[in-house]
């Protein structure tokens, strides 16, 4: 990758950025691939990979996106946002790019909190998990990203993956891509880890992405 | 050399036009009084044309964001918005002023603060300017007639490209609704864009900065390419104050009237000039300072509480303590007589 990494060590972003990239470089399309980035932890990717990078603001990197799409369809325009600014600020433009089907791909790292802010409720907290600012629990259910698109857009590309099934994930995003080639909106969310805010590390984080898979089913929906 | 011609159009059309003479390609938008004809006519024409394009955004922030997409792609891409939309489009404004993009807006002012009234007031002056969270370096026009409307909206894209600093449009509602026979005149090729990324480019552009000092230093080359900036497209209007021992200062529609009492104050022997600002920011300072020197009374007259009038004391030279007096009328029209009375 091009420069030293921003992310915290473990951090389940950086494996969702090289695959990506990964998955760029065997389609020979490092040069036609465009990656806006919402704020948010993702932020700090717009370094890391030796391809196109610009920062937004939080919750705007989709309708950016939309923006640089209908003025260069013929590249590839990638949103990569966390799930706060997919679900919570940015959903009124996540939900208005999927209802028009614009044909970019949204990247949604899932880790269940605001972790650039400190771990604060996101709209992904799950049941009774704790945070600084749902100190008893939070009492609702999370937003389900899949059902949510899925309403809007029978079109759309949508899947659900994890930073520890890293096969179907690299699938996912292949998939989203060529969707994207055909003309459709595509959302690929991943279960990503976040040990800095879970305070857990090694063997609990792969625990911890598995518990949330009863929340979060990995999949194509 | 563009052809002249004299045609009958309300502002709005010639809004549109001047966007499509300017070679714009995309808007962003999102409908709200008394601007939406901007939106209307623009998709109008993409009718016509397919090489325009138009997309009605789910809200002003959304508008503002594509926008911001478009223009890193390196389409001519603008918005047109009004009142609490303008509010709205701070976000991406904001976006604009850090990343020193060609960020186009019309803006229609209408009575506020909230949804207010919907056809005019002057009142969105420091929203254009300083609406976001930093220093106001931004590109602001005050057009006072149809024909300076078409002028400066032609050549906010010019700017826009050339110096890479959001630009606003900034007028009102009777303005646009205004319909009269018009000469579409503007001297100047238009500016071409160019892509911020394409697949000729390998760039990583942010706007969040580590270190409390990289952004300093990156503000201080911003006001410093804002003020070289300044010395080229500051425009102001000085009308009849060759001796005239006082001054009004107006802008805008507010203009228009005032250089008609002007007319009629001469006419009965008062010795009364104008001085209108046509870019409110960045604000002919040095032309208003000179001007002063020999006016013993500033009258300001605007729409707004006192918006101009702060930027006109910001302005001021310590050394021109002058006395001044204003007519001050938020969201309300300003007749030609009640500007004659105040000289009375
Ligand atoms: C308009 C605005 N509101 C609030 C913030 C502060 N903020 C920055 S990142 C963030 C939350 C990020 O959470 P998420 O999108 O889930 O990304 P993560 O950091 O978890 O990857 C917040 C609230 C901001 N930058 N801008
Ligand atoms: S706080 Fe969490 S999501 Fe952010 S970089 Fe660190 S580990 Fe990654
Ligand atoms: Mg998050």
């Amino acid at each position: 990758m091009s420069k030293d990494s921003k992310f915290c060590p473990g951090c389940g972003q950086t494996m969702i950025l090289q695959t990506l990239y990964r998955i760029l470089q065997e389609q020979k399309s490092e040069e036609k691939a465009v990656l806006g980035l919402d704020i948010g932890c993702s932020l700090l990717a717009w370094d890391f990979l030796p391809i196109n990078t610009f920062q937004t603001h939080h919750g705007r990197v989709t309708a950016t996106m939309v923006g640089f799409n209908r003025a260069r369809p013929d590249l590839l325009s990638f949103a990569y946002t966390g799930d706060g600014g997919a679900y919570a600020i940015g959903l009124q433009s996540l939900l208005w790019a999927a209802k028009r089907n614009d044909p970019v791909t949204v990247i949604v790292a899932n880790n269940a909190v605001y972790a650039m802010t400190g771990g604060q409720t996101a709209p992904t907290t799950m049941k009774d998990q704790k945070t600084d600012t749902s100190p008893s629990g939070y009492d609702a259910d999370p937003v389900d990203g899949m059902k949510l698109i899925r309403s809007v857009n029978e079109k759309a590309y949508l899947a659900r993956g994890a930073v520890n099934e890293m096969k179907d994930m690299k699938m996912y995003l292949e998939k989203a891509i060529q969707a994207q080639r055909d003309g459709n909106f595509a959302m690929v969310e991943i279960l990503s880890f976040c040990p800095t805010n879970w305070r857990v590390k090694g063997k609990e984080m792969i625990e911890y992405v598995d518990n949330m898979k009863t929340a979060f089913p990995t999949g194509e929906f | 050399m563009e052809k002249v011609n004299k045609q009958f159009l309300t502002g709005h059309e010639v809004v549109v036009q001047a966007c499509v003479d300017a070679e714009a390609t995309h808007m962003f938008g999102y409908p709200i009084t008394p601007g939406t004809e901007i939106l209307s006519g623009w998709i109008k024409k993409c009718q016509e044309d397919k090489k325009l394009h138009f997309l009605q955004t789910e809200d002003e922030i959304a508008a503002g964001f594509t926008v911001c997409g478009a223009l890193m792609a390196g389409s001519k891409a603008f918005t047109a918005t009004a009142g609490p939309g303008t509010v709205l489009m701070q976000d991406a404004m904001g976006m604009a002023d850090g990343m020193r993009l060609p960020f186009v807006t019309i803006i229609a002012q209408r009575g506020g603060p909230s949804s207010g009234t919907v056809i005019y007031s002057q009142q969105e002056v420091n929203l254009a300017i300083h609406g976001g969270n930093g220093e106001g370096l931004r590109l602001v026009f005050s057009p006072s007639t149809v024909e300076e409307l078409y002028r400066l909206t032609r050549k906010a894209f010019n700017d826009a490209w050339t110096y890479r600093f959001p630009t606003v449009v900034l007028t009102d509602g009777y303005l646009l609704k205004t319909k009269q026979d018009v000469t579409l005149d503007f001297a100047g090729e238009n500016v071409e864009p160019k892509p911020l990324v394409s697949e000729h480019t390998q760039k990583n552009i942010r706007n969040i900065y580590t270190f409390e000092q990289e952004l300093m230093d990156e503000l201080e080359n911003q006001k410093k390419d804002f003020d070289e900036m300044a010395k080229t497209v500051t425009e102001f209007e000085s009308y009849k104050v060759e001796s005239c021992e006082e001054l009004i200062i107006a802008h805008g529609i507010v203009g228009a009237a005032a250089r008609d009492a002007v007319d009629e104050l001469q006419a009965q022997g008062k010795s009364v000039g104008l001085f209108r600002p046509i870019t409110l920011s960045p604000f002919p300072k040095d032309e208003l300072n000179k001007l002063v020197k020999g006016v013993n009374k500033i009258m300001i007259v605007e729409s707004s509480m006192g918006q101009l009038r702060d930027l006109v004391k910001q302005s001021l030279e310590v050394e021109n303590k002058i006395k001044i007096e204003g007519l001050y009328k938020p969201a309300v029209g300003i007749e030609v007589e009640e500007i004659v009375e105040l000289f009375k």
